[in-house]
């Protein structure tokens, strides 16, 4: 027998009441299985970071206390992956965040073929990260065969050895071109959503393109910027694929991140205590970012 | 006067139209240099620039299909992409239903809780995940790679589709639930045919963000479930030097996923700054 006491308006969100047990049966699944993800993975991390654990030796067990950490802090690779990882997130989002900037700006103008171009600039995006890492390593920064090093000859200059000479600005430059398309495809979005009607009003009172985007344009694409900055970080503070396939983290440490720090201790060096702290470490910094972008996604859920 | 300035925004708008087309040329150019070499020979492929007209051969499509057998990955991917969409939907869109419809005192920090599952940095539980595959027996599996995909996609699939219910008036439902609806059949024949649409895009950006992830592909396949970017990966290796099949294998590897993601932009934005910015 259905329940037809509607006490609310129609604008309420919420249906009349029948079953407790209805909502806590429908979301059951999804909770459990998030819940078991980020739980259990998270409590054995900070468990293996205190034990003795190397899948090579399997006779060296037990509570190690801090004896991982030591160790890692005293990692001459744990530097510089800390601030490869700042870095490569820093560039990156300048790069993207400026560019994605005034490239929005310019796909919003009225063009000849301009739903083409854009299809073109936002194309990126969608190619997989082993693919885009390989075609700029060998087809365009090659320092034999690669068009960039013809490009170079052409105009009388010595081409450079990428990977070798400036191996995290070739990183950044690569994984910049995959972000970039998220940042002008976001911005974009936000640009349009500008009402057409403030715009032309400040262009009657004369304002030109300077004084538009000042005044007009970047107060309305604040919250878009901050958007990009936030999910890009999230993103970036665990780029993998592109350094295990372009330069496997060296020459040295040089491109180094934490995430290929845990990969490298994991997987290579197969010591998981280590792997651990280094998991922790990650971990930390990357709850640092999301305590700033939660508080702006809960504000928006308001909205 | 009208005519000068009617001008002067011909001359601006042609300007326009340089910039944006050499820009977006710059943009695209490592794509379509990689399907260029695609069509080369391995020897014209190394050379540069300089075979900037060649006779374009199907050959390396044939080759990368007959040794490096292509079709497997392949089917890996699309299994993977597909299997981890469709099940990130089941479980989610109850979920989502659930939490849009008949939202509690807490729906709104469950769903921030969920959204947070999602930047949980992977380096940081890559260790005893590993760990977790290998007693499991689940290294280099399909169902075990789905598995991490699912929950990949969970957090994101939920979010959309509470977004996009969110717009669904409610009074359609309470019309349903007056004729006697069950919750079964209003999720069945009134939601989803209602929400078409929505479960469409949000399908097509789950199956791009699971045909792109590298990071858990290449921790926990190797060869028998390893899907495209896994594929593509090994040939970074110093004897793989083959750049026309390189290109090849890219090239079929992104074309489709390009036209999905094509599709679907609107709602990767929506969907990846979590509504932020419509």
């Amino acid at each position: 027998m259905p329940d037809l006491s509607i006490t609310r308006g129609p604008v309420s969100r919420r249906l009349p009441r029948r079953h407790t047990l209805a909502p806590f049966l429908l979301q059951a699944p999804s909770v459990t299985a998030l819940l078991l993800w980020s739980i259990v993975p998270l409590v054995m991390t900070l468990w293996f970071s205190f034990r003795r654990y190397n899948l090579l030796e399997p006779s060296q067990t037990g509570f190690a206390h801090l004896e991982n950490y030591r160790y890692l802090l005293g990692d001459p690779s744990l530097g510089p992956a800390i601030l490869n990882t700042f870095l490569l997130v820093g560039w990156v989002l300048v790069i993207t965040v400026g560019l994605g900037t005034l490239l929005a700006i310019l796909y919003d103008q009225d063009f000849f073929g301009r739903s083409v171009t854009r299809v073109m600039v936002v194309a990126p995006f969608f190619v997989m990260p082993t693919v885009s890492a390989l075609i700029w390593k060998d087809m365009l920064l090659d320092p034999e065969n690669g068009v960039v090093a013809f490009l170079m000859r052409s105009v009388g200059l010595k081409p450079i050895n990428w990977f070798g000479t400036a191996p995290l600005t070739s990183i950044v430059l690569i994984v910049s071109w995959q972000w970039l398309p998220f940042a002008v495809l976001t911005l974009l979005t936000a640009v349009q959503s500008l009402d057409q009607e403030r715009k032309e009003a400040a262009r009657m009172d004369g304002a030109g393109p300077l004084a538009m985007f000042i005044y007009i344009i970047r107060p309305h694409l604040g919250r878009a910027i901050a958007a990009v900055t936030m999910v890009e970080t999230i993103f970036l503070l665990t780029v993998f694929a592109e350094i295990l396939v372009t330069t496997g983290g060296g020459p040295g440490y040089s491109t180094t991140n934490l995430s290929y720090l845990v990969y490298r201790y994991a997987l290579l060096e197969t010591d998981i205590g280590a792997a651990s702290v280094g998991g922790v470490l990650a971990i930390l910094l990357a709850n640092l970012v999301a305590l700033f972008l939660m508080r702006s996604i809960a504000k928006n859920l308001d909205a | 006067m009208p005519s000068k300035s009617r001008n002067h925004q011909l001359r601006a708008r042609l300007l326009l139209t340089v910039l944006g087309w050499a820009v977006a040329l710059l943009v695209f150019f490592p794509i379509l240099w990689m399907i260029l070499t695609s069509f080369k020979t391995e020897k014209e492929a190394v050379a540069g620039i300089q075979h900037l007209i060649f006779r374009p051969t199907l050959q390396n499509y044939h080759d990368v299909q007959q040794r490096a057998n292509y079709a497997h990955f392949a089917w890996n991917s699309i299994l993977l992409a597909c299997g981890s969409t469709l099940a990130a939907l089941l479980i989610g869109l109850p979920a989502a239903y659930s939490m849009a419809f008949r939202p509690m005192r807490h729906t709104k920090d469950m769903l921030v809780w969920m959204l947070s599952t999602r930047m949980m940095p992977a380096a940081g539980v890559l260790a005893p995940i590993y760990l977790l595959f290998r007693d499991g027996n689940l290294l280099d599996t399909r169902s075990g790679l789905l598995a991490v995909d699912t929950l990949m996609n969970l957090p994101i699939v939920i979010w959309m589709l509470y977004a996009f219910f969110r717009d669904v008036p409610a009074e359609i439902l309470e019309a349903g639930r007056m004729d006697g609806a069950g919750y079964l059949r209003e999720i069945f024949s009134l939601l989803l045919p209602l929400s078409m649409p929505s479960i469409f895009s949000t399908s097509l950006l789950a199956i791009v963000l699971a045909w792109n992830e590298a990071f858990w592909s290449l921790i926990l396949t190797a060869a028998k479930a390893a899907p495209l970017t896994v594929y593509i990966a090994s040939f970074s290796s110093p004897e793989g030097l083959f750049w026309a099949k390189l290109s090849a294998a890219s090239t079929m590897a992104i074309l489709p996923i390009l036209v999905f993601g094509w599709i679907s932009q609107r709602q990767l934005v929506r969907g990846l700054t979590f509504g932020a910015v419509k």
